[in-house]
């Protein structure tokens, strides 16, 4: 028995860890975007710090450091304050059940997926508090789209996650995995068998995904031409880096639990590498696909938002659940 | 809660103010404007204009006629030729000067082209404030070529300081007609391009259609020109209604949409970049030969006595110069019409009830350039 299978280690090791994958992933995701953006738009994005501008987050975080975080006079102090630690405390609980491989997950809980909607739900919590916490209108605007942008899409986002629920027939997410290891004909994205719409669920479930994040096309929280910065207007220095630090880790997380629900996690479709790297590629194929529809598209009107989540996104995931019931149910019947 | 209480004042009627600039990203400039809010409803939109004014009128009654040619480019920065273009045509009709018809081909071009890029920055801006990023360098990647073609021949890159009275600066060269006409060439796919990226998106088609009408009534009455008015139906452009310099000779459509919303506007830009290259290639291909400028032009520009006028089709609608000399060296008074500026006061009513982002959309479509507005 090594030390690493002693307890109190574990945990340290997966705090350090995670810490350090949600601080990497922000940081160098900064700079695959800016990257990816520059490619998109026929420029370099990036080139001055370090090769390839491989320094400028660090760059960026010093720069953001250093800066004095300005509480607006008249604004309420302590939420003012809070509302970043809420977007990023949560996002850093969901990696502890995020199964990464068949061996690397911080805590394998039998409720798992459960938990990560209950912290990821907090993220728009958060923002609100400190658009509103702000004393400033533009703020205030954007934390109340953030509020009637969240209750339109965690429904189909939800209604989706209980589609897969009664597929997997667990809320493990170790146990999601293992049932889709056959192969990629397996995944739950290709299980035709179980529900000929898969592919719809998974496509209604990133688009949710998206507008959970606050990422365009869906950005009306920060929709910067219109609102400044929405509910980030009066942050200043770290307290905007955190919030834009939470951002890329919930857009992490969301990219990991599609990756989990819908494309197998680690399993491998032709067999060689360890697991954790088909989970990361699979999983930085969906961040890249995040990036690249926001630097491909205009951002979306905010009633277009809502119109297409209640008169699109809910009835069509209500109707995969009612199919996947009956196409489960229907066998059984005889 | 410390310090002073949260600062939403409300009015009776639960509005309130919000204040859009002067410096805010979808003004553009330093346009400010006072909004009334319900919500995120707009009850009212109060232009504030005047953080910009520079008094190009009054510093037009206070040197000669020479000595005031940069200063038109310097009022529309974003389509300078047409600008300057009706400052040297009221001397000249004042005066009576006869303009070669190589130098009236040669203003036709950059005029046109002057409008192109004019539109595109206009595109990029306008993509800007719906929150697409992308084309906005695209459409400043194909408007350097502009620039570097008129750098050439003017010497400058925005504020072209190029038409004189009688004609133009300098003659154009074989690097411009060569990549003038490469320009050409290279646009038409790129009008493709721009279809597919944006025009055919299916979320900037939902932003656009039937949001921020306009009815061609409303254009009338607040005097509103150019994409704004041709786009609630009205076919008024000036190189039409009231031809200029060699504008007859040449074959091309005045874009109309008659559906007065913010895609019809948009369309009508798109179109015109295209019948601005129509006009660019034909005057290029039969440039005349001769002198670029009218040979006898008085060093001191003197005007006879009386109260002239020249329109010309800018940008952003018709842009006019209005005058008066009283036989000095300088004039009595000059008074510039603006598009801009009428085309920002139907904002007020326009506005009335939309939503925030489909109003800025509609301040967007406006294509405003706020030097412009205050002169």
């Amino acid at each position: 028995m090594s030390f690493l299978e002693i307890e109190p280690f574990r945990i340290a090791l997966y705090v350090v860890g995670a810490l350090a994958f949600v601080g990497a992933n922000a940081a160098y995701l900064v700079w695959v975007e800016r990257k990816a953006a520059g490619r998109f738009q026929r420029r370099a994005g990036p080139t001055e710090v370090g090769p390839a501008g491989l320094l400028q987050p660090v760059a960026d975080a010093i720069k953001l450091m250093s800066k004095q975080i300005i509480v607006p006079p008249g604004s309420d102090a302590l939420l003012f304050r809070i509302a970043p630690v809420m977007v990023m405390a949560p996002a850093l609980m969901c990696f502890a059940t995020i199964p990464f491989s068949d061996s690397i997950v911080a805590r394998n809980i039998d409720v798992g997926l459960l938990m990560i909607f209950a912290f990821g739900s907090i993220n728009v919590m958060a923002v609100m508090l400190g658009g509103w916490a702000s004393r400033n209108k533009y703020a205030i605007i954007s934390a109340a789209r953030v509020v009637s942008q969240n209750v339109a899409y965690e429904i189909p986002m939800l209604l989706t996650v209980i589609t897969m629920l009664m597929v997997a027939g667990t809320l493990n997410l170790h146990e999601i995995v293992k049932q889709q290891e056959a192969g990629f004909w397996a995944w739950n994205i290709f299980r035709l068998g179980t529900n000929p719409l898969m592919p719809v669920t998974f496509v209604i479930f990133f688009t949710c995904m998206l507008a959970e994040t606050n990422r365009a096309p869906f950005d009306m929280a920060e929709a910067e031409s219109e609102l400044v910065a929405g509910a980030y207007t009066e942050y200043s220095g770290m307290g905007f880096g955190v919030f834009f630090m939470g951002e890329y880790a919930n857009i992490v997380i969301g990219c990991a639990v599609a990756t989990v629900l819908f494309l197998g996690g680690w399993g491998s479709p032709v067999g060689f590498l360890p697991g954790v790297w088909w989970f990361l590629a699979k999983m930085y194929f969906l961040i890249f696909t995040v990036i690249w529809i926001r630097w491909t598209f205009p951002r979306t009107q905010f009633y277009g938002l809502l119109n297409l989540s209640w008169k699109i996104l809910i009835p069509f995931s209500l109707a995969t659940l009612v199919l996947t019931s009956i196409v489960m149910k229907i066998p059984r019947m005889f | 809660m410390s310090g002073a209480p949260l600062n939403l004042t409300k009015g009776p009627d639960e509005t309130f103010i919000l204040n859009l600039g002067p410096q805010h990203p979808a003004t553009h400039g330093v346009l400010r404007i006072k909004l009334t809010m319900d919500g995120e409803y707009v009850v009212r939109a109060e232009p504030v204009p005047g953080y910009i004014h520079r008094m190009h009128e009054k510093m037009g009654e206070n040197r000669t006629w020479n000595q005031y040619l940069p200063n038109p480019s310097r009022v529309d920065y974003l389509s300078a030729m047409a600008y300057s273009h009706a400052h040297v045509a009221v001397a000249e009709r004042a005066a009576g000067l006869e303009v070669p018809p190589r130098a009236e081909y040669i203003r036709v071009i950059v005029c046109e082209l002057n409008r192109v890029s004019s539109h595109l920055v206009w595109l990029g801006a306008f993509l800007l404030d719906l929150g697409g990023f992308t084309p906005l360098l695209y459409a400043f990647d194909d408007r350097e070529m502009i620039l570097d073609l008129l750098e050439g021949i003017t010497g400058s890159r925005l504020t072209y300081c190029y038409h004189r009275f009688g004609g133009v600066c300098n003659d154009v060269d074989d690097t411009f007609v060569r990549g003038t006409k490469a320009f050409v060439e290279h646009m038409r796919p790129r009008m493709k391009l721009y279809r597919d990226l944006v025009t055919d998106n299916i979320i900037l088609r939902k932003r656009l259609t039937d949001i921020g009408h306009i009815s061609a009534d409303t254009c009338r009455r607040y005097g509103a020109t150019g994409p704004v008015i041709r786009g609630s139906g009205v076919p008024y452009d000036v190189r039409r209604n009231e031809p200029y310099s060699a504008y007859p000779e040449f074959d091309f459509d005045i874009p109309v949409f008659p559906e007065g919303d913010c895609m019809a506007r948009y369309l009508v830009r798109m179109e015109e970049i295209v019948q601005s290259l129509r006009i660019v290639e034909q005057a290029i291909g039969r440039l005349p030969d001769g002198p670029h400028i009218a040979p006898k032009v008085p060093k001191i520009m003197k005007v006879p006595p009386g109260d002239y006028f020249f329109a010309t089709e800018a940008a952003r609608g018709r842009f006019a110069i209005r005058a008066v000399s009283d036989g000095k060296e300088i004039p009595y008074r000059i008074k510039l019409r603006a598009p801009s500026f009428s085309n920002l006061s139907l904002f007020e009513e326009a506005s009335q009830g939309m939503m925030l982002p489909d109003a800025l959309a509609l301040l967007g479509s406006l294509d405003l350039v706020i030097p412009d507005i205050d002169r």
